[in-house]
């Protein structure tokens, strides 16, 4: 059968130990020309590393050594288990790296494998070669089977699954303008008579430029969207003492906090993830360093309206044992048009700030607490749930994309873009545009799951291999 | 009463442009072969426009002429005008067109069935298509004859209980008058054959002494001709060319529709079949496209030996009133007297899902279908069924595999693919947007893509085969010289390029690359390649175009790599779709009609969905193994 090869990520990311697996008829080559001995890695000899080091290596015995990348430098110290075919996973050749170097090292290793001629793995593609090969018993398919036809009986229930169903949509959009352009060009070379070319291509450069650059922040996005794939982006905000800091220590309690401190995600803010029943948020702590002072006087307006627009949802909290001053005036000016809820903290102690009065200025829904007792803390947590649940929070505008996958096709359409804007600028004739555009309309739909039936199995094999 | 009479290997019903094809093929094969027509007048005739090739058409035509066929010879020796369209384009859509001398045209063909071993031709009609066990065993004629064969082939193109229509005038007759097949249709439906009713319609013609060329535009054909056939060269078929005119309708001439458009029998329901959306009556564009202040006619001779003149791009079923006035708003038409009406006809075909690739009925063995009886339109398209139908039925006699050529190897197996296994709710035509893999099906590589092929099916001669095998290698050879030979910055070559605009090289560079270029080219890169050595202008066509659009070529295979990987997983025969676990009902239903014979074609059943296709996938795999 053919089998080229390929290389994945076969532990899962984070943990203390990557495995790298490579399989296919050049695995043992690839493999051979990224690894270095111990002599060979601190260059003590003279000597010429040979590439066919592991052809030359029994099957199933364990080498100890070093990556090194294109110029000779170490990437990790590592283990390298050697499987030859067909006592192999995949019946193929199969070399597996062991790295401790954490996720970055084990992402540079698999690049580096990929720039030595392997091919990124899909989701699954190890299981889905041991399946076609014979190694794995069939019955499992059966199950895959049932998965996919229970696929539409059940509703999208999840924060990933919308996430995905945006960034679908996305590309879809960029899709669809592709497919009209091909549309056109394919009406005009059949009926010249009533579609015309005539500054078709000009116009085709600059909206193919515009997808590209799209499809250019979906990559750039893509760490990004790694790190905040499940969250629901979450501002609170209040003047200062209405009960910020205490709301947020009350939502970080131990127990919820996934992650704390994620460097770099935003820049003079803290952000928090937490989770609420089964849904996660990312919060924006803008009472985090600013304590004592107001947001909106201490970042200014603006800086604190763009905290806002990032925002999926709002809480904002009210000091409900004092009267509402100018800066509560200036914060729900801030606020109409958005979505989020109103705390009246401070339930345990008199109450001088009504519902109705804060309902004239937004329309938000009233919930009464106190960061003291914990008080109301559940209500707000179910409010949370079933505003997401029933739709009404959604993602902020931000698309991410959460698979390396995704990101091998959104960059090989990127690729086909590009191509095409080269075909256009050496003015080639547009019958022959279509070949780059039908390709980056096709890569795109692997996406999104519009795209030929192979892929599809493929993703399928992606749910096979997450049972196992 | 009944008689029996000679028997066949082959009986063809119809002798148009698919019946001649599929006869010729299987004659030549060396099977005895039977071709019925309702008149031997009519052999091979030519009722709409008077002219072969076109746009995608010119393509079909080639790879017909690739495989040994007769359409492009024939053209060749009966053409008029010749012309390579769409020049200003990629050679992808570089389509021939040649108009024809129909009279001659259809003289030509019968002279070659006429002058074919083992082939006869008959004129009479076939009432009924003798089936016993689901197996055709013989013909059976209007007049009780009957003819025992094993294989029929239908190609009755639009006879099958044809009705000519203009306004509200309707005549049961075939084209041009000729007398249709009323016979076979309810045949068919007895057989359980699924039968539908399409129309399609041409426009009036005009007597040439009466029509005011001035206020036309003169359409001449080209000064350097490419045959049709690969047989021929330019040289031996060259001759004097006869003009086309180009004229166009304008706001009176929409007006005058717009007005009648109530006694179009099309609008008035009088006629119930459908029409080709891709081949308009000049009413239908009018409806369609209101906002086009006019619409391209033209004017093409019917012959060499006759004054009547086709007014294409103005088929029309208005009444006889309507279409005088309409024809006589075209600048130019004033005075024109019409010679013949445009009409509209409708006809029995056939629904194509029913076929197999090979063109057989699924359900009955030894009967093929082509041509427009199968719902397509147009001669080439027609012809291309047609070869196909006849080296099936051929391979079939020699108990050999049927011939299916795929979407990635000609706009033939685009065509039948399409039919089959999408079906068609109008006159299907053949169109370059169909292809999806054009750069590699080129009008111009036919004989490099098919001509093997015919080869080993036995209608291509050793001699003609071993002359591809030489051009293939003249082609390679060259390509490799190109790509091996570079040249410097010499004097010469910066000021070659400086006179062509185009950037001087910074180091040495091969020929292949600067032929990639696009201000250069194969021709034009001779003054700087010594070298070089003499070539055929074919080859050189080859060699220029594989060079300069290597890139794309490329691509263009990768994606026919994609394409066949599916195409390559075949369904079993007897595969039990109610046993496919998990397959959604609707896809069980479309699988069930169409039993499609590869993963490839069932993906692209309208109704069957990707997710259908992987679980599909999986049961083939699990039971494969």
């Amino acid at each position: 059968m053919d089998c080229d090869t390929i290389a994945g990520i076969a532990s899962g990311m984070g943990g203390g130990i990557g495995i790298i697996r490579i399989s296919g008829n050049d695995a043992l080559r690839i493999a051979g020309e990224v690894f270095r001995t111990k002599k060979f890695a601190e260059q003590q000899t003279e000597e010429k590393w040979s590439s066919d080091y592991f052809e030359k290596k029994e099957s199933h015995t364990i080498q100890y050594g070093y990556i090194v990348n294109d110029d000779n430098v170490v990437l990790d110290e590592v283990m390298v288990l050697l499987m030859k075919n067909p006592k192999s996973y995949t019946c193929e050749d199969v070399v597996e790296i062991d790295s401790h170097g954490g996720p970055f090292i084990v992402k540079k290793i698999l690049e580096l494998l990929i720039h030595h001629g392997a091919r990124l793995a899909e989701p699954g593609e190890f299981t889905k070669r041991a399946f076609l090969n014979g190694r794995i018993d069939l019955a499992q398919a059966e199950a895959v089977m049932k998965m996919i036809s229970s696929k539409s009986e059940f509703a999208l229930d999840s924060a990933v699954k919308q996430l995905e169903g945006r960034v679908s949509k996305y590309i879809e959009e960029i899709r669809q303008e592709i497919l009209y352009n091909m549309g056109y060009i394919e009406s005009a070379l059949d009926d010249p008579e009533h579609y015309d070319l005539d500054g078709f291509a000009e116009k085709l450069q600059k909206t193919t430029e515009e997808e590209i650059s799209k499809l250019q922040q979906l990559m750039d996005n893509f760490e990004n969207g790694r790190m905040k794939s499940e969250g629901i982006n979450t501002v609170i905000i209040g003047k200062p003492n209405a009960g910020k800091s205490s709301l947020m220590n009350l939502l970080l309690d131990e127990e919820r906090a996934i992650v704390t401190n994620i460097a770099g995600t935003t820049r003079d803010i803290l952000e928090e993830t937490v989770n609420i029943g089964n849904i996660v948020l990312n919060l924006v702590d803008t009472a985090g360093i600013h304590d004592t002072e107001d947001i909106v006087e201490h970042l200014g307006v603006e800086k604190a309206k763009e905290y806002l627009n990032q925002a999926d949802f709002i809480i904002y909290v009210v000091d409900a044992s004092v009267p509402l001053d100018e800066s509560d005036m200036q914060i729900m000016e801030l606020l109409s048009e958005k979505r989020g809820v109103i705390l009246l903290n401070k339930s345990d102690l008199d109450s001088v700030v009504l519902e109705k009065e804060l309902q004239k200025k937004i329309n938000w829904n009233c919930i009464t607490f106190s960061s003291k007792t914990a008080d109301g803390l559940s209500k707000l947590e179910n409010y949370i749930t079933n505003s997401f649940l029933d739709g009404n929070i959604s993602f902020n505008d931000q698309i991410y994309l959460t698979s390396i996958r995704h990101l091998e096709a959104v960059e090989s359409a990127c690729h086909s873009l590009q191509q095409l804007l080269q075909t256009i600028e050496d003015g080639m004739t547009e019958d022959l545009f279509i070949i780059d555009m039908m390709d980056a309309y096709k890569k795109l739909g692997l996406i999104n799951g519009e795209t030929a039936s192979e892929d599809l199995v493929n993703k399928i094999f992606k749910e096979f291999c997450m049972g196992k | 009463m009944s008689y029996t009479y000679e028997s066949y290997d082959v009986v063809v019903i119809g002798a148009g442009h698919a019946g001649c094809e599929a006869a010729l093929a299987t004659a030549r094969l060396g099977f005895k072969t039977l071709v019925f027509t309702v008149s031997i007048d009519s052999i091979a005739m030519m009722p709409c426009n008077p002219n072969i090739g076109g746009s995608s058409k010119g393509h079909l035509v080639r790879e017909i002429d690739a495989l040994g066929g007769e359409m492009g010879k024939n053209i060749d020796k009966t053409y008029i005008q010749s012309k390579m369209l769409n020049l200003s384009k990629g050679p992808a859509v570089h389509s021939l067109r040649a108009q024809a001398d129909k009279k001659d045209y259809s003289r030509e063909m019968r002279k070659v069935l006429e002058n074919t071993d083992n082939l006869v031709i008959k004129q009479g009609e076939v009432a009924e298509v003798l089936v016993e066990d689901g197996k055709v065993t013989g013909v059976r004629t209007a007049s009780d004859a009957i003819y025992p064969c094993k294989v029929a082939i239908m190609c009755t193109g639009t006879y099958l209980q044809a009705r000519c229509i203009y306004g509200d005038v309707s005549n049961n007759t075939g084209p041009n008058g000729l007398s249709a097949a009323n016979l076979l249709t309810q045949n068919l439906i007895d057989l359980g054959i699924d039968v539908r009713r399409f129309k399609t319609g041409t426009p009036a013609r005009v007597d040439k002494r009466t029509i005011d060329f001035d206020k036309m535009t003169e359409q001449k054909g080209d000064e350097k001709i490419v045959p049709f056939s690969f047989t021929n060269t330019p040289e031996e078929i060259e001759k004097e060319q006869v003009s086309c005119w180009l004229t166009y309708t304008n706001a009176e001439t929409h007006k005058i529709i717009m007005d009648n458009i109530d006694r179009s029998p099309l609008y008035s329901g009088n006629i119930k079949g459908t029409g080709p959306r891709y081949c308009p009556s000049i009413e239908d564009k009018v409806v369609r496209f209101a906002d086009k202040e006019r619409h391209q006619v033209f004017l093409e001779p019917e012959g060499n030996y006759t004054n009547e003149m086709y007014i294409g791009g103005m088929s029309s079923s208005l009444p006889e009133d309507v279409q005088y006035a309409m024809y006589h708003s075209v600048p130019g038409l004033e005075n024109a007297t019409i010679v013949r009406n445009a009409y509209a006809i409708e006809y029995d075909c056939i629904n194509p899902v029913q076929l197999k690739a090979s063109l057989e009925f699924k359900d009955i063995d030894g009967f093929f279908s082509a041509g427009q009886s199968n719902g397509s339109s147009g001669y080439e398209e027609a012809a291309a069924q047609g070869i196909i139908a006849g080296i099936n039925a051929a391979q079939k006699l020699a108990g050999k595999e049927p011939l299916v050529l795929d979407r990635s190897q000609a706009y033939i197996g685009v065509l039948i693919d399409d039919l089959i296994t999408k079906g068609t709710n109008e006159p299907y035509r053949m169109m370059t947007s169909r292809a999806e893999y054009r750069l590699l099906l080129r009008q111009d590589n036919a004989d490099l893509r098919l001509t093997e092929i015919g080869y080993h099916i036995g209608l291509i001669e050793q001699e003609r085969y071993d002359k591809l095998c030489h051009k293939r290698e003249l082609i390679d050879s060259e390509v490799e010289r190109l790509k091996k030979t570079t040249v410097g910055t010499s004097e010469t070559v910066q000021k070659f390029l400086e006179e062509h605009n185009s950037t001087l090289l910074q180091s040495g560079s091969t020929m292949a690359e600067l032929l990639k270029r696009p201000e250069l080219s194969y021709d034009i890169l001779s003054v700087i390649d010594k070298d070089r050595p003499a070539l055929p202008d074919d080859v050189c066509e080859q060699v220029n175009i594989n060079l300069k659009y290597d890139g794309y070529i490329q691509r263009q295979m990768r994606q026919v790599a994609q394409f066949k990987k599916l195409e390559k997983k075949k369904i079993p025969n007897d595969i039990n779709y109610d046993e496919v676990y998990s397959l959604r009902k609707e896809a069980v239903q479309k699988l069930k009609d169409f039993r499609p014979a590869s993963v490839g074609q069932a993906s692209r059943i309208s109704g069957v969905s990707p997710a259908d296709i992987s679980v599909l996938l999986i049961y083939l795999e699990k039971n494969g193994k």
